[in-house]
């Protein structure tokens, strides 16, 4: 029983092809505009893009090619989709809304509710079932709205940024229910954040521009992340180059130094990236006497409060930006601001080489 | 100008409510004139002779009637103009507006030669032992045919408001096209719908130039109390009025009714 999905839709500059398997949950992230609400749309059958094909368990989904034009109805398709938005029904309670799945695939009104009080129970929300959704939190009603989708029985679930709209306090009650009602299902999640990538998903694909640029188990893509965005999600620098005994060497001739994850074996030449975390780079102002090796001047562009420290963003070339994390104290001491010329210096102990 | 506490700037310059009241006296005057010039005494029989009373029964069954068949020709109609785009969208809406700005009387001529012996339609419905015109059948297609503009219109824009993201939620869930029309469209543009309705059937009980000319002015066939009233005019100048009265009544009752409930953002044009 798995999905499997290749789809391309030129007008969006969108080409994807994955697949899941049986129980699998699927974390998709990127940045804005990367395809990622296109690719639920294609799923779910709300969105049809112009070639591809889809199957999920046994049954066709689509298939649009030259001679086959195949394509099946949302309502035939079994994949539930949840959006930031709760949208449950406003003219229906939330028992009614619940029961809307069932009821509309042929269940009878007493049969509907019955599983429609079982998946609120499942979500903590029963108490609520008499409520019209004008009467609910933004946590409750999405709550409700995931009751709602697990009641159709849905194959696939597709959640579309489902914590997008709730506040920090209401987000990790749903986020421990979704980790129980995923936990044995397949089920694929939008999300800008980290923290349901690693809880919720057992895969990662990182898309840009409407295609997949990384892809591999969560923790793999979050500790070695290859792309720029999954890196910045990981709170990573990330600095692309070729593989060498010493480190990576950038395209302008800089050499990260770093350590070899000693699983890999180098092929000298390789394509390859250098990530290391803000908190080892330090900030020098002028020439820094003693060991040159990652060692480079940038130009500060930002500087923001992160948690205690104070986060420094530098370019050190047209389109890297890298990252520093530094004392406020240390931040007045070197009198920095935006514009500034100074020298960043990386810890080569911190900094983890790995074939991209 | 004083408000109440607690109000906002609405950024209103005075002068404008000068105008609004003018505006607003420019309607109500006529209907106090109209209210002066009654016939107190007599106005009871006046408005319960047989003839009175029949006009106001058939006016009332063919604009329920036509708000009906409104409502089953409209609804479509709005469904296809507000969800996708396909070509000759803006031209269809067009015409199907064209009655708001068309003038009765031609409406009644163009019907005349669409479902008339002589029609595009008629003459095959003749051969069938079918006659429209001049019939209370040709009353309702001609109230039909002024008054549907107004369902399509106000629902259209309801519909627009709505939006189709709850649609699409419930076709996700499984609801069939026809489930999800029955249960979440409607349901969500029922009040746009209702005071479409109720826009339709005022207009319904007030036209006349169409229904003089398609279906002419017989005696509790197609004499509605709007050609009653045009006809008592001319011989009982106290019966017009007190019917005038009576219409204007129906129609305060029928729209207060529905915009009273709940505020509307329908258009209202109104042309007799």
């Amino acid at each position: 029983m798995t999905f499997d999905l290749t789809a391309s839709l030129p007008a969006r500059n969108f080409e994807m092809s994955l697949s899941l398997g049986p129980s699998e949950t699927l974390a998709i992230l990127g940045p804005n505009g990367a395809g990622k609400s296109t690719l639920l749309g294609v799923i779910s059958g709300l969105l049809r893009p112009e070639s591809g094909s889809a199957r999920l368990g046994g049954r066709e989904l689509f298939t649009l090619d030259g001679g086959t034009r195949r394509w099946s109805a949302p309502h035939l398709r079994g994949t539930a989709l949840l959006a930031q938005e709760a949208l449950l029904f406003p003219h229906l309670n939330v028992l009614d809304n619940v029961a809307f799945g069932p009821r509309s695939t042929g269940a009878s009104r007493t049969e509907a509710r019955e599983v429609a009080r079982h998946w609120l129970d499942e979500v903590d929300a029963l108490a609520l079932a008499n409520r019209k959704p004008a009467q609910l939190s933004g946590g409750q009603a999405q709550r409700v709205a995931v009751a709602r989708a697990l009641a159709a029985e849905p194959e696939l679930l597709l959640l579309d940024e489902p914590m997008a709209a709730l506040d920090i306090h209401t987000a990790p009650l749903l986020r421990r229910v979704l980790k129980r009602v995923l936990a044995d299902r397949k089920a694929i999640i939008v999300t800008h954040d980290v923290l349901d990538a690693y809880m919720l998903a057992d895969r990662v694909i990182v898309v840009e521009s409407g295609r997949i640029v990384e892809e591999g188990p969560t923790r793999q893509v979050l500790e070695r992340p290859r792309s720029h965005f999954a890196a910045g999600l990981a709170g990573l620098n990330l600095v692309a180059g070729t593989l060498g005994q010493e480190g990576i060497t950038t395209p302008d001739g800089r050499v990260f130094a770093g350590q070899h994850d000693p699983d890999w074996s180098l092929v000298a030449g390789q394509a390859g990236v250098a990530a290391f975390p803000p908190s080892s780079v330090s900030v020098f102002l002028g020439d820094v006497h003693g060991s040159p090796r990652n060692s480079f001047p940038v130009t500060i562009t930002d500087l923001e409060p992160h948690g205690d420290q104070v986060r420094v963003r530098a370019s050190s070339g047209p389109s890297n930006t890298l990252s520093a994390d530094i004392t406020p104290a240390a931040s007045a001491d070197l009198g920095l601001a935006p514009g500034m010329e100074v020298r960043f210096v990386v810890k080569s102990a911190l900094v983890s080489v790995y074939p991209a | 100008m004083n408000r109440r506490s607690g109000t906002g700037y609405t950024g209103v310059p005075s002068w404008v409510y000068v105008i609004a009241a003018a505006g607003s006296l420019f309607i109500l005057l006529p209907l106090v004139a109209m209210v002066a010039k009654v016939n107190w005494p007599q106005f009871i029989p006046l408005i319960t002779s047989e003839s009175s009373l029949t006009a106001l029964g058939l006016s009332l069954r063919t604009s329920a009637a036509s708000t009906a068949l409104c409502v089953v020709l409209g609804v479509p109609l709005a469904l296809v103009l507000a969800r996708q785009p396909f070509p000759g969208q803006r031209l269809l809406r067009a015409f199907v507006l064209l009655p708001l700005v068309l003038p009765p009387v031609v409406g009644g001529i163009a019907l005349l030669y669409t479902f008339g012996r002589q029609g595009l339609l008629g003459k095959s419905l003749e051969v069938a032992g079918i006659q429209i015109a001049f019939s209370t059948t040709a009353v309702v297609l001609a109230q039909t045919f002024v008054a549907l503009p107004f369902l399509v219109v106000s629902l259209e824009g309801a519909l627009r408001t709505a939006g189709s993201k709850y649609d699409a939620v419930a076709a996700t869930l499984g609801a069939r096209p026809t489930t999800v029309l029955r249960r979440v469209t409607l349901p969500l543009v029922l009040p746009g719908l209702a005071s479409g309705a109720v826009l339709s059937f005022a207009r319904s009980l007030g036209e006349f130039g169409a229904t003089l000319t398609f279906a002419g002015s017989l005696q509790g066939v197609t004499r509605t109390l709007p050609l009653e009233i045009y006809l008592q005019r001319e011989t009982d100048a106290d019966a017009a009025v007190a019917l005038s009265l009576l219409l204007v009544a129906v129609a305060v009752a029928v729209v207060g009714l529905s915009y009273g409930r709940r505020r509307s953002s329908a258009p209202v044009k109104e042309q007799l």
